[in-house]
């Protein structure tokens, strides 16, 4: 197994106030079985016993299924891996002596809160204002009563697999969150138990969207190429054909 | 301490029904006056308060994630069971609560699991209702597969992220609420304490973990979905952020902690691959309906694993287990794959894995369904592995993965502290011993959107609660007891980090009271932890300060809180002197290697009541003597 040195530049900030900057780091006997959550780890070891602050990040299921992590790796969202999250990225990705910058996702509506750690409470609200069937507990027939066909169901499912990262965000130039909200449009819309509320629902979520701050999508499909459980621009397209008929 | 587990009387099947008769119900402009306080927004947690919100309570509800579709549910991959019976294969409730009994090895309550089982064909309704995109057949009806400990077809799935979609539907039902204004959402807020007024739980101290600020919060009922403990152990397949905080503080207060040593090691995980390894993952149980799982015959087999011939290869689940082969319960998995290691079978650098095998189900089906049934599994093994599991076997080795154990609660889920619910994993209910795949989503469920809502509400129908202040001097306590503890770790400053103290905590727990535990394993564990713990509180350094984010203080007091629970699952598992489901004590095993358990003695649930940590954790075990009316206690056969 061969143990490599890897060159960090991580950008630090202490909070959205304050203004941050790159920090370089040098750090030795990183295993290509590492992944590249685990490399921070021992960048972290290594600070905390130098007795400096160490580098914060957002992490938990480290399976790419919870969509805590989504720095931004080298210019690109989650890293060089397509359709993989920054926590199942693994260091044998990466050479010895190659140098590595992170940064956290960068938009208006996602506002740092320190280092890599943003606040993504933007995506709640824009869930809030709509993404949902209004199904009260106890309310529901019986399952099979509403026979979905198989590729619908497949359909859904493919937009339904958003893990709410904000990698799409961070790609974006216009730092949009169109993928996000019509992922969950175009789920929630293409199901015969959504069409009650299609309409209310699109133009609710949409225009939380821009409530929020996110800029609106020109067409760069750089969300589609970053997103780690890969779900397709055409969910962009559907929440753009169902706000127009809504609307009018 | 009293343990009464209030089960209603009459037939089995009608205790429900029944307790749902007789309870107390709140008027509905009665209900927007009680305030009710759930911590955790996993399946359990978001299902509770989209439905308490509902129902018209004001619910305030706490996330440590930044998001509360980010809690650990959403990794739970294989599926959900339910006895709807839609395969014509047999199944009803009445199956469903014996398989789970039976799975669980005799260590649950017969009324708890009886209702779980009856109400999980709501659960799935619920979800469809909800635009959960389950499996479907071509004819667009829900489709099923099986799992393990059970020989119907009864899961429910969407491909291998039933949990994902499963808490997406909750925690969208939950955002509903927070859009109707009746659910308050915290995110980014621990909670460090629970607040006791006149014996009754009324509220929780937290910690914006953002700003690093201490907050008091006031309720006329307390519900904890905090999930399991498996992370006392360093490397499970959890979450980083699950840990066992809220509940060891309630039991702390009061609450009496159950079955600690009830651990699952689930036996289908990626195996570990160096000592930076900061977490294990685990491949859904479900590949086990297609995948065979073997080891060499030979100790010094040196071949590539395909270059094996079928007379070397022992598959060792299907000779030993020849009716369930391949499906037995994750227990028996488990503990056969240690086996075959032990005796130097074991494949892979270290020895510690088996092959869990596909070249036969990819030659009966082709490679296209196995990739559209297990496609983003075998995706995941690739990445993590860097081998391809279409071409050569997959390595598993078994892994910390659920916690049976957990807050001790009655019937209606409340814990011996009145206005202290408890829902999901975090209390003890429902799985025994051992619990069988696709339960747990099940489980949280059940207890969040069909037990909970009707069961708090009778609580507050029910007694007396005058208005509390946070002012209160329960509250100041609580809040200055929680300062000092973090003060304290800050103040040490010591050489050691707190993840080299968790990671050695975690090898004591994986070798002594790990898959299998003796006498003398747990009694050397129980004084190696005493004196890890000691050496903890001397020489732990955590960096920065508490009045702004800092990760390393929330994992310093989480894991200080370990240290003790550590110990009381030693403690348990040396007081349990028998072997049952995933509770093996070397000391008592069949001729066979299977695990013998001891009715007589032993069918009671331990439940701990907390004395005080000096040096060693003293604690005081109450039993709740286990009785079975309708079931007969079989020594389990999976064979």
């Amino acid at each position: 197994m061969s143990l490599m040195t890897i060159n960090l530049k991580v950008w630090r900030q202490k909070n959205a106030e304050t203004p941050g900057k790159f920090e370089d780091y040098k750090l030795d006997g990183v295993s290509e079985h590492m992944s590249f959550l685990e490399m921070l780890d021992v960048l972290n070891e290594n600070l905390i016993k130098e007795g400096k602050d160490p580098v914060e990040f957002d992490y938990d299921c480290r399976e790419g299924i919870c969509g805590s992590c989504n720095m931004v790796i080298n210019g690109r969202a989650h890293g060089p891996k397509h359709k993989t999250a920054a926590c199942q990225l693994h260091m044998r990705t990466y050479n010895d002596g190659d140098t590595i910058v992170i940064e956290p996702p960068r938009a208006a509506a996602f506002p740092i809160i320190k280092d890599l750690v943003v606040d993504r409470s933007a995506f709640d609200r824009i869930i809030e204002a709509g993404g949902y069937i209004s199904v009260k507990t106890g309310a529901a027939p019986e399952a099979n009563l509403i026979p979905v066909p198989q590729d619908t169901s497949n359909e859904a499912f493919d937009y339904a697999t958003c893990i709410g990262c904000g990698g799409c965000v961070a790609a974006c130039p216009n730092s949009s969150a169109a993928l996000f909200t019509g992922a969950k449009i175009a789920h929630l819309n293409s199901l015969p138990q959504g069409q009650p509320e299609r309409d209310k629902r699109t133009v609710a979520m949409v225009d939380q969207m821009a409530k929020e701050g996110f800029g609106d999508c020109s067409n760069y499909a750089e969300c589609e190429a970053v997103c780690p459980v890969g779900i397709s621009i055409s969910s962009i397209a559907a929440m753009r054909r169902d706000y127009i008929k809504a609307i009018f | 301490m009293k343990l009464d587990p209030k089960i209603p009387s009459g037939p089995l099947a009608e205790k429900w029904t029944k307790h749902r008769n007789d309870i107390h119900l709140l008027s509905p402009n009665n209900k927007r006056k009680h305030k009710v306080i759930v911590v955790g927004t996993g399946l359990a947690g978001a299902s509770a308060a989209a439905s308490l919100s509902e129902l018209g309570y004001s619910v305030e509800v706490f996330s440590i994630l930044d998001s509360p579709r980010r809690a650990h549910s959403i990794a739970a991959q294989g599926g959900i069971n339910a006895a709807k019976n839609y395969q014509n294969d047999g199944d009803s409730v009445w199956r469903l609560f014996y398989d789970t009994i039976k799975g669980g090895d005799y260590r649950s309550r017969e009324a708890n699991v009886y209702r779980l089982a009856e109400v999980s064909n709501y659960i799935i309704d619920q979800a469809v209702a909800q635009g959960v995109p389950f499996g479907r057949e071509y004819g667009g009806l829900l489709d099923n597969r099986s799992f393990g400990g059970a020989q119907v077809s009864r899961t429910f799935y969407s491909r291998g992220q039933t949990g994902q979609q499963l808490l997406l539907g909750a925690y969208q039902a939950m955002m509903k609420e927070v859009h109707s204004g009746r659910v308050k959402m915290y995110n980014r807020h621990e909670m460090l304490d629970l607040v006791l007024v006149d014996g009754k739980a009324r509220g929780i101290i937290t910690r914006d973990l953002v700003k690093g600020t201490v907050h008091r919060f006031e309720a006329d009922a307390v519900i904890l979905c905090t999930g399991g403990y498996g992370n006392v152990f360093y490397l499970s397949t959890n979450a980083k952020n699950s840990n066992a905080t809220a509940a060891w503080r309630c039991h702390k207060r009061g609450a009496a902690f159950a079955n600690p040593c009830f651990v699952q090691i689930h036996p289908t995980c990626i195996p570990v691959s160096g000592d930076y390894q900061s977490k294990l993952t685990l491949m859904s149980e479900s590949l086990r309906n297609d995948g065979r799982v073997w080891v060499p015959r030979n100790k010094d087999e040196k071949r590539h694993p395909n270059d094996i011939p079928e007379e070397d290869r022992y598959y060792y689940l299907e000779e030993k287990y020849p009716s369930f082969g391949n499906l037995v319960p994750r227990d028996v998995a488990s503990r056969s794959a240690k086996m075959v290691c032990d005796e130097g079978l074991g494949v892979g650098d270290t020895g510690l894995a088996v092959y869990l095998d596909f070249r036969d189900a990819i030659k009966r089906d082709s490679k296209e369904v196995i990739e559209a049934k297990y496609g983003n599994l075998f995706d995941m093994y690739q990445n993590i592995t860097d081998d391809n599991p279409y071409e050569m076997p997959m390595r598993i080795f078994p892994a910390v993965h659920y916690t049976m154990g957990g807050l001790w609660v009655d019937y209606n889920l409340m814990s011996n502290i009145p206005g202290l619910f408890v829902a999901g994993e975090a209390n003890f209910s429902d799985h025994g011993a051992n619990r069988l795949g696709a339960s747990a989503l099940m489980q949280g469920l059940s207890d969040g959107y069909f037990i909970v809502p009707y069961t708090v509400g009778n609580y507050i129908a029910d007694v007396d609660l005058p208005k509390v202040s946070t002012e209160h001097e329960a509250f100041a306590e609580a809040e200055d007891s929680s300062k000092k503890i973090m003060d304290k770790l800050l103040a040490v400053k010591g050489n050691k980090t707190v993840i080299e103290f968790h990671r050695e905590l975690g090898k004591i727990m994986w070798d002594k009271v790990g898959i299998s535990r003796s006498k003398e394993g747990l009694e050397s564990a129980i004084k190696e932890i005493r004196a890890l713990r000691d050496e903890f509180w001397e020489n732990v350094n955590v960096p920065g300060d508490a009045n702004y984010y800092n990760k390393y203080l929330e994992f310093a007091y989480r894991v200080a809180d370990y240290f003790e629970l550590a110990e009381l699952m030693a403690i348990d598992a040396l007081d349990r002197g028998e072997s049952c489901g995933c509770h093996l004590r070397d000391e008592y095993q069949t001729e066979e290697g299977e695990a013998l358990r001891n009715d007589k003695e032993y069918a009671f649930v331990s439940a701990y009541e907390f004395l005080g940590v000096n040096g060693k954790l003293e604690t005081k075990l109450h039993k709740e003597q286990l009785e079975f009316e309708f079931v007969e206690l079989k020594q389990r056969s999976y064979k």
